[in-house]
């Protein structure tokens, strides 16, 4: 398969808009912002997905896809906002690097992802090369949405992107058995539970989520940045 | 035997741009004042401004210098320069093998570095603030233009203008990852470019949010209908070079008769229509940015067009 074909041009370009709500996500100022986006990253991957498993003739896909499509699109977005309106977490994200300089990082990641994919997987055809790439991209920059942010919120989500990304890397496999699917998909929502535990015993014991009240507690800093 | 048909082309082209310019204003003003439940003006009412302002006697300041005499002919004349290097209806026109984007690109900084110099020339703190405004988010809206540039050149393999229309028109490239990412970037600065909503208010003259209309502040009467015509000219440039590489169908080419001329002016009538009615809703459901996010927002779009650059290049050369 090469460009110019349908099913492949049109696979390549829902990957790349997951791959954009990524970089939406980490530009994104406002809490609700970062949710609605994260909800379009879900809904674009399951489209992904669901294409992948019409190209490739997969009737398994249709159910990941159906699974990405109510978990992340709707519920889980659901979830997060009435955490937001429980905790009253109105305020913007406040990112420990700047939004600019992130954007910047992201840029490199996208290109550390693709000098590491394409030369690992020469065999493969055209389809499953640069899907790889783009979902190791989104991998990456899930981590890094983790890495620069503060508040436990937004790293969840951040998390759960970065799930996005196995999810779409799992898609553009070929032959991939739904168990792994499921099981990945299992342990993210274990993962995500035990955020969400973490957050609220974080909230019980300081009253707020933001992260960088830890610091004083990991003894780097002798003084904190907020009394 | 060809030259009579692309020469044809080509001032038809540049006098329709000159005609649809102030309209697609109209037409934008129009439509957003339906949006928002209001009468609205008519379409026309650009024209007739400018019709209007032909006739009034131009002011100057006292210590107003040749710049401000001069500045709006060369701002014009760049801009209906670049106008007439951009595909409209057709491919082919008797300009098209020097219609090369860098050449639209340098064109369009002539024209804005006129325009800056004007604002400045009088030496009143808003021009200088909307000069220093305009040529800082300039710094940003440049590199995006060209790394999208150089995603084209690539993709095509060549930076002509014309030649990359009719190859995305053939359908040859396909359906790209990097082609959506140039299209956001090409989109925010078509945005900043002509002063509109997240970036700039056209519709206001409140002080300390304005750019563009803070240059013109100082010219009145001809110079001002100058200006304003410059301003539609760019719109009409802008939204014609997004169609001609993004909804790149129906476009003739230049010898092939009446009839497909036709039909590519229709064509190129439906693409505009559809961009002026795409930015109608999109300047009502937004609001301005403060100034000091702009080179955030305009920073994004260079990175977008970086990001679809390196793709490209890096899946190329490792493919």
């Amino acid at each position: 398969m090469g460009f110019g074909q349908l099913s492949y041009d049109v696979a390549h370009l829902l990957a790349g808009t997951v791959l954009l709500l990524s970089f939406l996500l980490l530009y994104q100022r406002r809490i609700s912002a970062v949710i609605s986006t994260f909800a379009a990253q879900g809904a674009a991957l399951a489209l992904a997905v669901a294409w992948q498993g019409w190209a490739q003739g997969a009737p398994g896909l249709y159910v990941t896809a159906l699974v990405a499509a109510t978990a992340k699109a709707v519920l889980i977005p659901l979830a997060l906002r009435a955490l937001v309106r429980r905790f009253g977490l109105h305020r913007s994200v406040e990112p420990a690097l700047g939004i600019g300089a992130g954007l910047i990082v992201g840029v490199g990641l996208v290109a550390l992802a693709i000098l590491v994919v394409l030369p690992a997987t020469t065999g493969a055809g055209a389809l499953a090369r640069e899907d790889l790439a783009m979902a190791l991209s989104v991998v990456l920059l899930g981590m890094l949405m983790m890495i620069t942010r503060r508040q436990a919120i937004s790293q969840v989500i951040g998390l759960l992107s970065l799930e996005n990304g196995l999810v779409l890397a799992a898609a553009g496999v070929r032959g991939l058995p739904l168990v792994v699917e499921l099981s990945t998909a299992a342990l993210v929502l274990v993962l995500a539970g035990m955020a969400g535990f973490f957050a609220f015993h974080l909230r019980a014991s300081f009253a707020s989520l933001d992260l960088s009240l830890l610091h004083r507690h990991r003894g780097e800093r002798a003084e904190a940045e907020r009394p | 035997m060809t030259l009579l048909p692309s020469l044809l082309a080509q001032l038809l082209h540049l006098a329709l741009m000159l005609a649809v310019g102030p309209l697609l204003v109209g037409l934008v003003r129009w439509l957003k004042a339906r949006l928002m439940g209001r009468q609205g003006a008519n379409p026309l009412q650009p024209w007739r401004d400018l019709l209007k302002l032909l006739r009034k006697q131009p002011l100057l300041a006292e210590n107003a210098s040749v710049v401000s005499l001069a500045a709006p002919y060369a701002a014009l004349g760049a801009t209906a320069a670049a106008a007439a290097l951009v595909p409209g209806f057709t491919h082919g026109m008797l300009l098209a093998p020097m219609a090369d984007l860098i050449l639209i690109a340098g064109l369009l900084a002539l024209a804005r570095f006129a325009l800056a110099l004007a604002a400045m020339d009088v030496g009143t703190a808003f021009g200088d603030l909307g000069a220093a405004r305009e040529m800082s988010f300039a710094a940003f809206t440049e590199p995006a233009f060209m790394l999208a540039v150089l995603a084209f050149a690539m993709l095509a393999g060549t930076t002509n203008l014309d030649a990359v229309g009719s190859l995305l028109q053939e359908g040859m490239v396909g359906l790209r990852v990097t082609l959506g990412l140039a299209s956001l970037a090409l989109l925010a600065v078509a945005l900043a470019e002509n002063g509109r909503l997240p970036v700039d208010n056209p519709a206001t003259h409140l002080e300390l949010t304005m750019v563009h209309e803070a240059m013109l502040l100082e010219s009145s009467g001809r110079q001002l209908a100058l200006w304003e015509m410059q301003g539609a000219l760019r719109l009409a440039l802008w939204l014609s070079l997004l169609a001609a590489l993004f909804l790149p169908f129906g476009t003739a080419p230049a010898d092939a008769g009446p009839l497909a001329w036709l039909f590519g002016l229709l064509a190129w009538a439906i693409k505009l229509g559809l961009l002026a009615v795409a930015l109608a809703i999109l300047e009502s459901v937004i609001a301005k940015m403060r100034v000091f996010r702009v080179p955030e927002f305009l920073g994004a779009a260079l990175l977008l067009a970086l990001l679809g650059a390196v793709f490209l290049f890096l899946s190329t050369g490792l493919a």
